[in-house]
């Protein structure tokens, strides 16, 4: 029998190892994606249109179809998430709908991504017929983050006290002034972090965009939002898979570019989070 | 009276997307069915369940999913053994013994790899995993089952501590000082009250990590080798339903039967992963009663 104390050791030093287990793979992966890639990239690499079938040139079609998409997401998904949210904190007292609501967002949240993509197909380029185009993708990937802005959101408003709507509403606003002026301004920095966490969402993900939206191999940019476009996360899993002989170094330096505007992302959310919650006064 | 008409209508939009989701879900639902269900005119539904064989352009086709449920239960549970120890030891150690500096700094790593697409991750198993797979067992191919629960455990792992440690940390504080009253360890006290006291946020985060695996698409295509076949162990080749879905509907005719047998799997993954959602809500919701 081992003493209170040794046990404790014992199980402390497993406890970090697992966490170290998870913890290093992650820093090793992200450390050689950037060693190997970062020969890859340059000016020439950022700005080209690909050529030789992928093998040679670079991602810039891919890089513009993912900012469109990305950009569409958002326009569709920040006004819907963002009323949603009001709608939760400031409006409902039905704590019936008030739970569907939450049950409908918990499992938007836990659809598969490959099915998004089906329901995508199904409704905008099949029953709106708006085609493989940007728009189809766009709202694909809007629908995807919309559980992640609603919660984020949410939250944002939740925390914010109520004897700021009191103060107002008792100075003879309205409702949706004492929202407006009152509320919004300051759970926006919590709004703005679901925000920016969605775009990371949206320009990482593959499976929505591929029967929607992505095309396999299209040197030139889009010229309406009805036009098919390249996008990173396809081009990735295309030169990686699809295309025999690709230089190995333009497979991790899209794969680094890739990385790096998902990681930015995240990094600027988790420092607007700090960075308000230490000025937070209330 | 303009001021009047503008609150009316900006409070019955609020009101509309606030039911938005609800509507979203039963739409998603709805056009999985429409497209899904014209498969079963032809196919009845134990063969489509129970049929061994996927061979969707043979002539006659086949669509047996069976393989497809294996493949995709076979990886989600060698992905749940390696993440569920690792994930809730992990969630442990962050929330009851590191430092309040080093758990930030362990979270926001966490988060991070909850950022990373799974695109990438796939990429990066393709490099690193699958080859070290190849040559540690001596296999013709490293596109194994293995290669996928590897991969995707790293997928479900940022969920399962997220959540988990989420649970631990909101254990009232009196049990724990109850605990060190009657003279307990750090440690008693974490494995007889702190993690007993949040058992069932746990189970919940193990839950919703096992969804988030069964539902990977990208990162399970691109190591598992594709091959849809009634998987003969973890170290062959195996094809889940996700990634069926997503190699397959770039070659299908909409309207073919094959195109209907994509959408048919589209609703086995809905419901499968609403149910995990649902239960694991419920779990937590009881919780808190």
């Amino acid at each position: 029998m081992l003493s209170p104390r040794v046990s404790q050791k014992i199980a402390f030093i497993l406890l970090f190892l697992a966490t170290l287990f998870i913890v290093i793979p992650v820093g090793l992966v992200i450390v050689v994606i950037i060693q190997k890639g970062a020969g890859a990239i340059s000016w020439e690499f950022l700005t080209q249109m690909p050529r030789q079938g992928m093998r040679a040139g670079g991602i810039f079609p891919a890089i513009v179809g993912t900012f469109y998409l990305v950009l569409g997401a958002i326009l569709f998904a920040l006004p819907l998430g963002l009323f949603a949210a009001i709608y939760l904190s400031e409006y409902s007292k039905d704590t019936f709908i008030n739970r569907m609501i939450r049950l409908a967002i918990i499992n938007l949240a836990g659809v598969p991504s490959v099915v998004f993509g089906l329901f995508g197909l199904a409704l905008f380029v099949g029953f709106f017929r708006f085609g493989a185009s940007i728009l189809s993708g766009s709202l694909t990937l809007g629908v995807m983050i919309l559980p992640v802005i609603i919660t984020s959101s949410r939250e944002a408003l939740d925390s914010v006290p109520k004897s700021f709507r009191e103060v107002s509403l008792s100075l003879g606003a309205t409702k949706l002034q004492t929202i407006k002026h009152a509320v919004l301004p300051h759970a926006l920095p919590g709004i703005l972090t679901g925000t920016i966490l969605g775009v990371g969402r949206a320009a990482g993900e593959t499976a929505p965009i591929l029967f929607t939206v992505a095309a396999f191999y299209l040197p030139r940019l889009p010229e309406s939002a009805f036009d098919q476009v390249m996008a990173l996360p396809y081009h990735l899993y295309v030169i990686s898979t699809q295309v025999p002989n690709v230089d190995p170094k333009i497979r991790y330096g899209t794969a680094l570019v890739l990385l790096a505007i998902v990681l930015l992302m995240n990094l600027v959310a988790i420092m607007i989070r700090s960075h308000f919650r230490s000025q937070k006064k209330w | 009276m303009i001021q009047r008409l503008k609150e009316w209508i900006f409070e019955n939009a609020i009101r509309a997307s606030g039911l938005a989701s609800i509507f979203i879900v039963a739409l998603i639902f709805i056009f999985l069915l429409k497209e899904g269900l014209l498969l079963f005119k032809t196919e009845p539904l134990t063969d489509f369940l129970l049929g061994k064989n996927w061979y969707p352009i043979s002539e006659p086709p086949q669509f047996g999913i069976l393989p497809l449920i294996l493949g995709s239960l076979l990886v989600t549970l060698g992905a749940a053994v390696i993440s569920i120890p690792l994930g809730v030891a992990a969630a442990i150690y962050i929330a009851e013994v590191a430092s309040p500096k080093l758990k930030e700094i362990l979270k926001s790593g966490i988060e991070l790899l909850a950022a990373i697409p799974s695109v990438v991750l796939g990429f990066i198993g393709m490099v690193t995993v699958v080859p070290w797979i190849k040559n540690t067992f001596h296999i013709p191919t490293g596109l194994t089952a293995l290669s996928g629960s590897v991969v995707l455990a790293f997928m479900a792992m940022p969920t399962i501590i997220s959540i988990a440690e989420d649970a631990l940390h909101s254990v009232p504080k009196i049990y724990k000082e109850g605990a060190y009253a009657l003279g307990a360890t750090h440690w008693q006290t974490i494995y007889r009250v702190s993690v007993p006291a949040a058992s069932s946020g746990i189970v919940a985060a193990i839950m919703l990590g096992i969804g988030r695996v069964i539902g990977e698409t990208m990162a399970v295509m691109m190591v598992t080798g594709n091959a849809a076949a009634l998987p003969r162990g973890i170290l062959y080749p195996v094809r889940t339903l996700t990634a069926t879905v997503a190699a397959e509907m770039g070659e299908t005719v909409q309207g073919s039967d094959h195109y209907f047998a994509l959408f048919a799997i589209g609703i086995v993954l809905f419901l499968i992963t609403f149910a995990i959602n649902m239960t694991a809500d419920l779990v937590l919701h009881r919780k808190r009663k």
